[in-house]
């Protein structure tokens, strides 16, 4: 009896565990959990700024930067975007880049960046493609198109 | 964490303004060049798509170079192609198709006295990106493009019923990527319509004593991308039937593409090209493919 019910739970956890980590989850939700929450996406975040630091396409954009705070919004806003329970507080995105003069290689750049950090944090293929699917429209505001 | 992030801040600091801008290969994401198709312009294998060659960006030049194989039952095409993108607008391409008659070449000379081992095209490509971006615009990438085709050894199209030795294809083709859209994979969808007079895509001459006219054609591709290195996916391509003295088929692939980097592709497909020239009565024909891209 007690073998039969362990086998029951088993079973359960494993169907509930499948359907959690399946595509066919709340796509929100399971975003913000796949991407690890907001201390996996902090550090999704700060893997990213690594990289951007040392990328001569885009890095002079970021000098003089407060980066302490740039980690915390755009962490936040990571967060937000994925679903997550966060409050993007920075400023909007085609404000924030009105004379920065972003190109197509710059913002090309930050998309293979950011999709190199989230590898490096082994962040799964399809959470990544909903990220960025995300993030897509904010690319006109950005490029200031 | 807190620690890291000042080290962080500190390289942030010591970042001298205006570093030069390092292209490298080109700054377009994985796969956004798409492969080299048979006639030299970027595409799957059988259909220009509307992204341009290699990685180069709105800053950035970039090109090609592949060579592609295809043995199907009776024929071997094999393809040696070049291309230049100048600022993701531009593309610049150039391609030497060389089909080798196999066993054909013994019925050509027995029965119809004709002494060609080979049918040899030059294919020389312009496309221009009108607007938009695969990746990250609403309606996707739209292009227009040019292939100017010129056989080199025309005995055999001639013989077959062909009019002319060189012609121009035009075609008009739009790309799009659709990010997480199969089980969070991105597919990517292309559709090209080309005006052409070509008989086997110009293999076998322009226009015919059936029609000499330029007719549209539909080409079209669905690919899923497994990863940012595998892609997979089916190609079909729409052909004209100049010729009476063969039907022409349309032709049709099933590719899986390998970017392991931006620097190399490697494509391999099943491809059916349907009956080629039945003169000899052969039958379908259809095969594998193999390309190896390079990119700089």
């Amino acid at each position: 009896m007690k073998l039969s019910v362990l086998i029951v739970v088993l079973a359960t956890l494993v169907m509930v565990g499948c359907q959690t980590g399946s595509d066919s989850a709340d796509p929100s939700l399971d975003l913000y959990e796949q991407l690890g929450r907001r201390t996996g996406i902090a550090d999704i975040v700060e893997d990213l700024l690594y990289l951007i630091v040392e990328d001569g396409r885009i890095n002079q954009h970021f000098a003089g930067v407060d980066v302490q705070q740039f980690h915390t919004n755009l962490t936040d806003q990571l967060c937000n975007v994925s679903g997550g329970p966060c409050t993007y507080t920075g400023r909007g995105m085609r404000d924030s880049h009105a004379d920065m003069n972003i190109t197509g290689t710059g913002f090309n750049a930050l998309a293979e960046n950011l999709i190199l950090a989230m590898e490096k944090n082994g962040v799964s293929i399809s959470a990544q493609n909903r990220l960025i699917k995300q993030l897509v429209p904010m690319y006109p505001d950005i490029r200031n198109l | 964490m807190r620690t890291r992030i000042n080290t962080l801040a500190a390289c942030f600091l010591a970042l001298v303004t205006s570093a030069p801008a390092v292209a490298g290969v080109g700054s377009r994401l994985w796969a956004t060049g798409g492969v080299t198709s048979i006639e030299g312009s970027a595409g799957g294998g059988l259909s220009p798509w509307a992204l341009l060659t290699g990685y180069a960006s709105d800053e950035e030049w970039g090109g090609t170079v592949t060579l592609s194989r295809a043995g199907t039952d009776d024929y071997s095409l094999a393809v040696a192609a070049a291309g230049i993108t100048w600022n993701n607008r531009v593309e610049v391409t150039f391609a030497r198709q060389t089909l080798d008659l196999d066993s054909l070449v013994f019925t050509l000379k027995d029965a119809f006295s004709l002494e060609q081992d080979e049918l040899v095209q030059d294919i020389w490509g312009l496309k221009a990106r009108l607007f938009g971006d695969v990746l990250y615009h609403a309606w996707g990438q739209w292009s227009v493009g040019l292939q100017y085709k010129q056989n080199r050894e025309y005995t055999v199209p001639d013989a077959a019923g062909s009019e002319k030795a060189s012609g121009t294809d035009f075609y008009l083709a739009g790309s799009k990527l659709f990010f997480a859209a199969i089980a969070g994979r991105n597919l990517l969808i292309n559709g090209t319509v080309r005006a052409t007079r070509a008989n086997q895509g110009g293999l076998l001459g322009f226009g015919g004593d059936r029609n000499d006219s330029y007719e549209a054609m539909a080409e079209g591709s669905i690919s899923l991308f497994l990863s940012r290195r595998w892609l997979v996916g089916a190609e079909y391509r729409q052909k004209p039937d100049n010729l009476s003295f063969a039907t022409e088929d349309d032709w049709w692939d099933l590719f899986v593409a390998w970017v392991p980097d931006r620097r190399v592709s490697v494509t391999a497909a099943w491809v059916n090209l349907g009956e080629i020239a039945d003169v000899a009565s052969l039958g379908n024909q259809s095969g594998a493919y193999l390309s190896l891209q390079a990119s700089f």
